[in-house]
């Protein structure tokens, strides 16, 4: 529980002398965060913990022509990718590229010290990219420590050019990973719901991105409403609901080969997928005669295994990141509430005992939270302990929903509707309730939900 | 489930040929959804049937329907599924409108308004659904005449964050062919 509060502060090494904790916290966590009092660090609410980091343009060995752009140039925009993640964590202020000095190729394995300690940085990103023979691209990421000018962390960065920014999230990953203690989270995708049209006909087509909003792609037309996308946690397949045919059904499709099939054959209306852990089940809920209630069948199709069978609606099912358990919201007392069970169905109980109702639970990668839709005069996005303790409200707007988290767990994306008409964006918070932001679309946009890691 | 009109199981089965091999061109621009025309606000009589004769609806057509029964639809309370006296009344005209028309088959849209979260509202959407179609089969209608299918809150027949819209949104439609 405690990790995700703490930087890398006490980690050994140079890397204590990167100081993550020049100023305080701003606040206490609450309740539920407390036991990490005693550590030095965490990660605060708000823009107080930061640290002013470089990242100066990357050089290259040799300019040479590539898919992606001539090396020469693609320094540059690699160095703006990893400043601009780096920033987006709120973890970091980014100095650079712009306005930076350029970097020679001996100077990225061997510092210019006495230059980076007369800025305010405490520690710096430096990398080059080159060209490979077999037509990829390298992008070497090198961090050091301004203080005890030691490097902290390296690694080369191959990928083909068609994925040139990877190599970039990789690189701010790499950092961010080494300086803050967490996982990574910029090397991943959203999937989501592209809005457009007027209220009563609402477009809705399936659509990815790169988690910054890059790389942008419709996956279907339109033709017919598409809602709640999923990707499997190996980034193969999406499991969403779609109007196909007039029939409202849970359908699979697998991002290789762009092809959709419908997942359970069953004639009533299937909703709410989520696959487990390990892609290979999903979980969801069918309507029968207006009953609706949680099933879980594989991810290939056949047999569904019903999980619920309480007289009302049991849906929006998430898996616990082993796998053991599932967490779905259900009105069986009146109005809905979350409730954990068992992958079987087995030992059903309430979780959710605040006022108001409790939506669209999510399960965290690291299992020890479940985030939520609450529902109390305004719709907003929160978290509580996976016994039901400790909630949190993390933002306050007036029809936030559906939040789903970062591979790291430190993000929550979710959707947020306007007042009056309803039009959709993407936003994300952090855990700590701070740094709310905007994700860019080209349309409106619902549903998203954040991808594992790229493998 | 889906013994509806001929036109409807053609539509299907077009649409299974597309869905078949068809995801594979996302980069096709969207056509306008082919459902809608239904699911937003009618009632005025001969709304969305632009093709029949303007003074004469087919008998057994949703221009026909709509002239013939005080409303198409009946409305819900927040997150409420049981129907309202109003409501049978309004459903009892339908059934007599349907009991005349023993062949035609029915569609009963169910929809929410916008203050619920998605998916839970596509539940409540297909409970309202349900909630009509019991309720007509109870008055004779026969249910393989009935097909049901909820929108949730994807398909508000009124725009706006009004207590007003909201309260037109709860809906339960039902609809005919054209």
């Amino acid at each position: 529980m405690k990790s995700w509060l703490l930087l890398a502060l006490s980690m050994p090494g140079a890397a204590a002398s990167v100081a993550l904790a020049q100023e305080p916290p701003a606040e206490l966590a609450p309740a539920a965060d407390a036991q990490g009092e005693d550590e030095p660090i965490r990660l605060g609410e708000g823009v107080i913990t930061v640290v002013p980091i470089a990242v100066p343009p990357m050089p290259t060995p040799a300019a040479v022509a590539t898919p992606a752009g001539n090396t020469s140039a693609l320094g540059l925009q690699v160095a703006q990718i990893v400043a601009s993640d780096l920033r987006n964590s709120n973890v970091f202020t980014p100095m650079g590229p712009q306005g930076l000095p350029a970097v020679s190729i001996p100077q990225v394995t061997a510092p210019d010290y006495g230059f980076w300690s007369g800025t305010s940085a405490q520690a710096l990103v430096q990398g080059a990219v080159r060209a490979n023979p077999d037509g990829t691209i390298t992008v070497g990421c090198h961090l050091y420590d301004l203080a005890s000018r030691s490097e902290l962390t390296r690694q080369d960065l191959t990928v083909p050019p068609a994925q040139w920014r990877r190599a970039a999230h990789r690189c701010a990953d790499l950092v961010y990973s080494r300086l803050t203690g967490e996982g990574a989270m910029f090397d991943s995708r959203v999937v989501y719901v592209a809005e457009s049209g007027p209220p009563g006909r609402r477009i809705k087509r399936l659509a990815i991105m790169d988690q910054d909003g890059a790389n942008h792609r419709f996956l279907t037309n339109g033709q017919f409403t598409a809602l709640t996308p999923r990707l499997s946690p190996d980034n193969r397949t999406i499991t969403y609901m779609t109007y196909t045919d007039e029939q409202p059904r849970v359908f699979v499709y697998d991002l290789a080969s762009g092809r959709s099939r419908p997942l359970v054959d069953a004639p009533h209306m299937t909703f709410a997928p989520r696959f487990s852990p390990d892609s290979r089940q999903i979980v969801f809920s069918m309507a029968v005669n207006g009953n609706t209630d949680v099933y879980r069948i594989s991810a290939q199709g056949g047999r569904p295994q019903r999980l619920t069978n309480a007289p009302g609606i049991d849906t929006g099912g998430s898996f616990s990141p082993d796998g053991s358990r599932i967490v779905f919201e259900s009105d069986r007392s009146g109005g809905q509430q979350l409730y954990v069970m068992n992958a079987d169905g087995s030992n059903q109980r309430r979780i959710s005992f605040g006022g108001g109702r409790y939506a669209t639970p999510s399960w965290s990668p690291r299992g020890n939270l479940i985030a939520f839709t609450k529902v109390a005069g305004n719709f907003r996005i929160g978290v509580m302990a996976s016994d039901g303790s400790g909630e949190r409200l993390l933002t306050n707007g007036w029809h936030d929903e559906g939040p789903s988290w970062a591979p790291n767990g430190r993000v929550l994306i979710f959707f947020r509707s306007a007042q009056g008409s309803g039009r959709g964006s993407i936003w994300s918070v952090d855990l700590t309730g701070g740094n709310e932001r905007r994700i860019p679309t080209p349309l409106d946009g619902s549903d998203p939900a954040w991808s594992a890691i790229n493998p | 489930m889906n013994k509806t009109a001929l036109r409807l199981t053609a539509l299907a089965v077009a649409l299974s040929l597309t869905a078949a091999c068809g995801s594979r061109r996302p980069n096709q621009l969207p056509p306008p959804p082919g459902d809608a025309a239904t699911t937003g606000e009618t009632g005025s009589p001969g709304a969305g049937d632009q093709s029949g004769a303007p003074d004469a609806p087919v008998p057994g057509s949703q221009a026909d329907f709509l002239r013939s029964v005080p409303s198409d639809r009946v409305f819900f309370d927040t997150d409420v599924y049981a129907l309202s006296a109003e409501a049978r009344a309004t459903l009892d005209a339908q059934v007599e409108y349907l009991l005349r028309y023993p062949n035609v088959s029915v569609t009963i849209e169910g929809h929410a308004d916008e203050r619920g979260t998605r998916e839970y509202n596509l539940a409540l959407g297909d409970r309202r659904a349900n909630s009509v179609r019991n309720y007509l089969e109870s008055r004779g209608v026969a249910a393989g005449r009935m097909t049901t299918i909820s929108w949730g809150k994807e398909r508000p027949a009124v725009e706006g964050s009004t207590e007003e819209a909201w309260s037109r949104n709860r809906r339960a439609v039902t609809v005919l062919p054209n």
